[in-house]
């Protein structure tokens, strides 16, 4: 893709970053011409730049690529080569050479299979629950709350932000846990925490996601003309197929941009499932338990998500989504 | 087994002491580990020491006091795990570790520390608890390895008010039929392994279970199907201490492993501990010394020092286990207290505990028809366990 950006400079593949950066660095001379041209002396480094293409080009994307590629690229490469080196039996020594068992193993151990596809069903699960919750509220937030109203709840979605994602997770724990605030506040109904289990890690991460969904989603619909609505209803469209018809389309974009959040957030998290998931095990519990013991299969085990989250884009990307992002 | 075990252990006391140049003259077991010499004399304090360790195993009370003694500073670095603190032994940056013996071997076995000349460690003497002397997990071919710091027990702990007495057995926590299924937690480790082995040794003499760390194939295979069985009422597994004791006092679990410590932390009087029948595992805790160390001296300073009744005392209460040193005991009431707490003098008590030993290949109960399965088998068959 960056190969290709120079000779591409349409704004519509706003998600590819070296060409956006190379627009911005073409545009930039243009605004600072008659300036140049009124004050000559007084801005050496900008003369210079602007009779240097290249260096311009280099000064501007050196800080960026060196980011994109030395930590972020080389680490990742990195660890995919371990995934391909073997451990020593005997003194469970890493040493380098050249095999494909700790990728094999993913798809032949039954129980890592299992936790691949658990993981990703959660993740999915999580993504779903959040557009549940996010789609209402975005639209009562919106177009129905009274501004006091509309603000206290966009400070009610942003503020768990602000608090450390363990204490978040430790604060589900403690809400679940047999002595805990389900028990105390509804034990008198007769309703009974279930204890610590899969459903409950995914109410977690919903809760930790949920804001990167719902901030999204609040701001497209925002953005939705409010005739619309008053056309649905004279042509006769009640609530519900205003919602699925008029909002809905018009918010997928946002729906795909909040649901990469949720979905790739989850299928890395491990600590939720490790403190209200009980004995479930996600891809990160076989990472975080293999990096020290076996840290090949490990590396192997980090490329699941990763594959994961590529075949969600293809996805998003088929229906168009992303372009419109 | 608990015969063959002090019979075997005594016997190594005995050549270790004895016949250090022969021991394998004992017919005992031999391991096959990289020729790494011993340090014959010591030189001059190198001014620095580095130290991977268990968290409260390095404190500043004592610590200070060393570094006046000798001009050793010593920089620690606390590990979480067992397997942590293997990888950071290899990275060579380190001069000693306070390892437990699931560690201790696949060091040893791996050249990664070097042999100990007990001569230049003279606080290394009677006072020391016969069960840490010699133990196959730091002992190997009649050579010491590792200085002992203080052990604890993996014990059965449980929930009074729920469970109305005490468990005879280890039953509660792997039995289908418990009656606190869903309310049950277990270690969060491959050597965990080694519990499932101890209760199948119990209770199924038929698989031939000699010692919990030495399984060939099929013996790991039956572990591994009582760990499943066990997976299926499992309500957590626990790594986290901390996440241990709130789920102990939250209500979520009723029985399952702890140690005499996170008892005492939960300070909830409706925890109790029993050591069951079957008995159980353990850690053993003993300083090693890197074989690239270029801090030989202040690290032998360090284990004599620590080997103090009083400083191996303090470390011990700090922790929370038995200490090494059992002069310490006598020192105060405090002291006693402590000892008895832990079982320290018991070693009737911690010959029905199992000390954490690596698996290896070579089956460390002797025999030599079959090869048993290694730590990596052990890891890959954990993650197995937990689906």
């Amino acid at each position: 893709m960056t190969e290709r950006s120079p000779h591409r400079d349409d704004d519509t593949q706003s998600a590819d970053n070296p060409s956006a950066t190379a627009t911005v660095a073409e545009a930039e001379p243009r605004s600072t011409e008659p300036v140049t041209g009124l004050h000559e002396h007084s801005r050496p480094l900008s003369t210079y730049l602007f009779q240097r293409t290249r260096v311009r080009l280099i000064s501007l994307l050196a800080l960026p690529m060196t980011w994109l590629v030395g930590i972020y690229i080389v680490s990742l490469v990195l660890l995919l080569v371990t995934a391909f080196w073997v451990v020593n039996p005997f003194t469970s020594r890493v040493t380098p050479g050249f095999t494909l068992d700790n990728f094999v193993s993913i798809f032949t151990v039954p129980a890592y299979l299992s936790t691949s596809l658990r993981t990703l069903g959660m993740a999915l699960a999580v993504t779903a629950l959040s557009i549940l919750f996010a789609v209402p509220l975005g639209i009562y937030m919106a177009k129905l709350a009274s501004p006091m109203m509309r603000n206290l709840l966009a400070v009610a979605i942003t503020l768990p932000l602000w608090a450390g994602y363990l204490v978040k997770i430790l604060a589900m724990r403690l809400v679940f846990t047999e002595n805990g605030f389900i028990n105390w506040a509804l034990g008198p109904l007769g309703v009974e925490s279930p204890g610590f289990n899969v459903w409950i890690a995914i109410v977690t991460l919903t809760y930790l996601w949920f804001p990167y969904m719902a901030l999204p989603v609040f701001t497209a619909i925002r953005q939705i003309p409010n005739s619309l609505f008053d056309a649905s209803a004279d042509m006769g469209a009640r609530s519900f197929g205003t919602i699925f018809r008029v909002v809905i389309p018009l918010i997928v974009p946002a729906i795909i941009a909040g649901s990469v959040f949720t979905f790739s957030l989850s299928l890395g998290d491990y600590l939720a499932a490790r403190f209200t998931g009980g004995a479930t095990q996600m891809i990160g519990s076989i990472i975080a338990s293999n990096i020290n013991l076996n840290p090949p299969v490990a590396a192997a085990f980090s490329m699941v998500p990763i594959a994961f989250v590529v075949m969600y884009l293809m996805v998003a990307r088929r229906t168009g989504s992303l372009e419109r992002m | 087994m608990r015969g063959n075990k002090l019979a075997a252990a005594s016997l190594f006391a005995a050549s270790a002491v004895v016949l250090s140049a022969c021991a394998t003259d004992s017919g005992e077991l031999t391991l096959d580990v990289p020729d790494v010499p011993m340090i014959e004399e010591l030189g001059d304090f190198e001014g620095e020491l580095n130290i991977v360790n268990w968290s409260g195993f390095v404190e500043p009370a004592w610590t200070d006091q060393f570094t006046a003694d000798t001009g050793c500073v010593v920089n620690a670095r606390v590990a979480g795990t067992s397997d942590e603190m293997v990888t950071l032994m290899r990275t060579g940056e380190y001069d000693l570790v306070s390892a437990s013996g699931d560690a201790a071997l696949r060091l040893i076995v791996g050249g990664d520390v070097q042999p100990l000349n007990m001569e230049l460690i003279p606080n290394f003497g009677d006072d020391i608890a016969e069960g840490m002397k010699g133990q196959i997990y730091d002992t190997v071919n009649g050579n010491p390895y590792g200085v002992p710091i203080g052990r604890g027990a993996n014990l059965l702990q449980y929930n009074e008010d729920v469970t109305g007495g005490e468990p005879e057995s280890w039953d509660v926590v792997w039995e289908s039929d418990s009656p606190y299924a869903g309310k049950i937690t277990a270690y969060d480790a491959p050597i965990y392994i080694a519990d499932a082995a101890v209760y199948l040794m119990y209770h199924e003499p038929e698989l031939g279970i000699e010692n919990p760390y030495a399984l060939d194939d099929t013996q790991l295979a039956a572990a591994v199907d009582l760990l499943k069985q066990q997976n299926e009422i499992i309500g957590e597994y626990w790594a986290d201490p901390v996440a241990q004791i709130t789920s102990f006092v939250g209500g979520n679990t009723v029985v399952g492993t702890s140690w005499e410590v996170l008892r005492k932390f939960a300070d909830s009087p409706n925890l109790k501990t029993t050591l069951p029948i079957e008995g159980s595992t353990g850690w053993f805790d003993a300083w090693l010394l890197s074989t690239t160390s270029p801090n030989t001296a202040c690290a032998y300073a360090w284990m004599d020092y620590t080997s103090q009744p009083d400083v191996n005392g303090a470390i011990a209460m700090n922790f929370g286990m038995a200490p090494a040193n059992l002069a310490f005991c006598a020192t105060s009431e405090e002291a006693q207290a402590h000892c008895d707490e832990f079982a320290a003098e018991d070693e009737a008590f911690f010959d029905r505990i199992w000390a954490w030993t690596t698996p290896i290949e070579q089956c460390i109960d002797g025999r030599t028809d079959v090869t048993c399965t290694s730590f990596q088998d052990w890891t890959n068959a954990w993650l197995t366990v937990k689906g």
